[in-house]
């Protein structure tokens, strides 16, 4: 068998387990309502634009805080903006910034997690100090600080939370290396002479690969959660952009006589965030990884 | 034992030291210094000098770094810039008001946690464990603020039973605090007591799978007297490291819920601080909240220590 033949049969061997990992997730109850909602939410996000019945920002005062009626479906808010339009784009910016986020963070923090659980000694000690006092500062306290100094645009938002939110799969990431590292295959490799780098990318990462995965897909929920809060906060997205957190915020003092500018956009993110954790949770169970006993860190 | 236990006490002060690092550095690094984010556009000429010389900032870093850092240990955290008041003045209620409702949701918390944990374990997959385990998916996963602001939706505003912001000055004595504690305290404890529930489940299943277990449902052990002589002592050794690490979690959440109340504790007073461009407030805040969480993991380890004569052999070997 040529070289050619091989990686076409594990690509089809990979795209075969990501169907077969699916379709263990959909089959408990748990885990096809999670993925239902995250599929749902992704394309809304995708399609809301073409389906707004009005412009996110046409501010009108003489409709201001309007009843949900048939014309405008979820009411109006304070400036008279659309309540549904607002609410169908909220999730857009959460989910394209929290993604990429996710995937800076699964990515320095799994490889930096390898490195440590394979090097250990002083380098490992030094750098785990340092991601321990990492861990011990609130994130809300040091995404704040970061966001009120270097504004709120998407270049410091991705790599800010993408930082803060990886520092955890550190740790994760050198726990599953230790759990490989003592196996036969690495030290075969050892003794075949391979480099630190290969044993890295063909032995560790394979083997590790699941576990940071499910981390990572854990840590994107936590992530929108944080996002929101920070838009909530308005230290995230900036008017007039539709977000969920940013128009909780802003309906909230007015929420005693027009409640659905509340409603509307606390079930929009309370649904995507339960959807991405069922999700996460049946990633997890089918692919056999426990978290159940793992704090939130 | 004891050389352990100043291990762990040493590791707790070491990262202290590298938070306080981070924490001056990043405010030294991120561009703009104290003064000039403070004075923002009138950062220029004798304003700004006269800023430079108050706070000392026109000495070296490592030096200003040295002085800070022992201040600090002496327990004063300087000036604050934007009321111009000793840090530790400005701290003092916000710590012991955030201490009421913090010490009011664990106190709240952590039983119905143990309770709720052991009812879904025992009752695993059962009609009890599905309506608790739902409840608890949902009120884990719900950002603070929304479910915050639900509260205040349904318990003042449309029932009217409850204040539904806090409105009182930040020097409150503690029984003038007590009635406007009841939301936050429920908006915190029901985060708190979900996640800490799911653990509690988690563990006590996984001990009732154990060999023992099943040993001494083989001898006939009594159902409720093997829950509580064996199960339970075994379950929960291993939920206070996680619980300990919620609690410390729950700081960040804290914050929110802390600005939806309009509660006058530490949480506001980051968003105050960092709104006010406050660095100096908002280094103290930093070590003050990071000794919190290391504390508590210490206390948390140590704990275990104690209670689990197994783990200590295993520590001490390794």
């Amino acid at each position: 068998m040529d070289i050619d033949k091989i990686s076409e049969e594990e690509q089809k061997n990979s795209l075969s387990k990501v169907l077969e990992v699916l379709k263990t997730m959909a089959s408990k109850p748990s885990g096809f309502i999670g993925l239902f909602i995250l599929v749902f939410h992704v394309v809304l996000a995708s399609v809301s634009p073409f389906l707004a019945p009005y412009d996110y920002k046409a501010i009108d005062p003489t409709l201001m805080l309007q009843a949900p009626s048939s014309e405008y479906w979820f009411g109006t808010d304070s400036l008279g903006r659309d309540v549904f339009t607002r609410t169908i784009m909220g999730g857009r910016t959460a989910l394209t910034i929290t993604f990429f986020g996710s995937l800076i963070a699964l990515l320095w923090g799994g490889l930096l997690g390898i490195f440590c659980g394979l090097v250990g000694g002083k380098i490992d000690d030094v750098v785990m100090r340092i991601v321990d006092a990492f861990l011990s500062i609130p994130w809300i306290l040091a995404m704040l600080l970061i966001v009120s100094l270097l504004g709120t645009s998407t270049e410091v938002l991705i790599p800010a939370l993408g930082f803060f939110y990886g520092k955890g799969i550190v740790r994760v990431a050198r726990a599953a290396t230790h759990d490989v590292i003592a196996k036969d295959f690495i030290v075969s490799a050892r003794a075949r002479g391979h480099s630190n780098m290969s044993i890295i990318w063909n032995e560790i990462i394979p083997n590790v690969r699941d576990a940071i995965l499910v981390e990572g897909a854990m840590r994107w929920s936590w992530m929108l959660l944080g996002f929101s809060s920070l838009s909530f906060l308005g230290f995230g997205v900036s008017p007039p952009t539709p977000d969920w957190g940013l128009m909780i915020s802003n309906a909230r003092g007015l929420m005693s006589f027009a409640y659905w500018a509340v409603i509307a956009p606390v079930v929009g993110l309370s649904s995507l965030i339960i959807g991405i954790n069922l999700t996460a949770d049946a990633f997890a169970k089918a692919l056999g990884i426990d978290r159940s006993t793992k704090a939130p860190v | 034992m004891l050389f352990l236990i100043i291990k762990r006490i040493l590791l707790g002060f070491i990262t202290l030291f590298i938070v306080s690092l981070i924490t001056f550095v990043g405010t030294e690094v991120l561009p703009g210094d104290a003064c000039t984010t403070y004075l923002e556009r009138e950062a220029y000429g004798a304003a700004l000098e006269a800023c430079y010389k108050r706070l000392g900032l026109d000495i070296p870093a490592y030096e200003r770094y040295l002085s800070w850092a022992y201040n600090v240990i002496q327990g004063d955290f300087g000036y604050s810039l934007s009321g111009q008041m000793p840090i530790n003045e400005v701290l003092g209620p916000r710590i012991k008001n955030s201490m009421v409702l913090a010490s009011a949701a664990i106190i709240i918390g952590i039983p119905l946690a143990l309770i709720l944990g052991i009812i879904t374990a025992l009752w695993r997959d059962k009609l009890p464990d599905l309506a608790i385990s739902t409840i608890t998916i949902f009120a884990m996963t719900i950002p603070e603020f929304i479910s915050a602001t639900l509260l205040i939706l349904i318990v003042a505003i449309w029932l009217q039973w409850l204040p539904g912001i806090v409105i009182v000055p930040t020097d409150v004595t503690f029984f003038e605090l007590l009635p406007n504690i009841i939301l936050p305290v429920i908006a915190i404890a029901m985060i708190m007591t979900a996640h800490m529930a799911r653990m509690v489940r988690s563990s006590v299943i996984q001990v009732m799978a154990s060999d023992y277990i099943q040993m001494a449902i083989l001898k006939g052990v009594p159902y409720w007297k093997m829950v509580f002589k064996h199960v339970l002592p075994n379950a929960l050794l291993p939920a206070i490291n996680v619980v300990a690490l919620t609690i410390a979690w729950l700081l960040g959440g804290v914050v929110v819920t802390e600005v939806v109340f309009n509660y006058p504790g530490l949480g506001r007073l980051v968003i105050e601080s960092i709104s006010n461009r406050d660095l100096p407030t908002v280094q103290a805040l930093a070590i003050i909240l990071a000794s919190i969480y290391v504390s508590i993991n210490l206390i948390a380890d140590l704990l275990t220590l104690a209670l689990n004569p197994r783990l200590k052999s295993l520590q001490i070997r390794k």
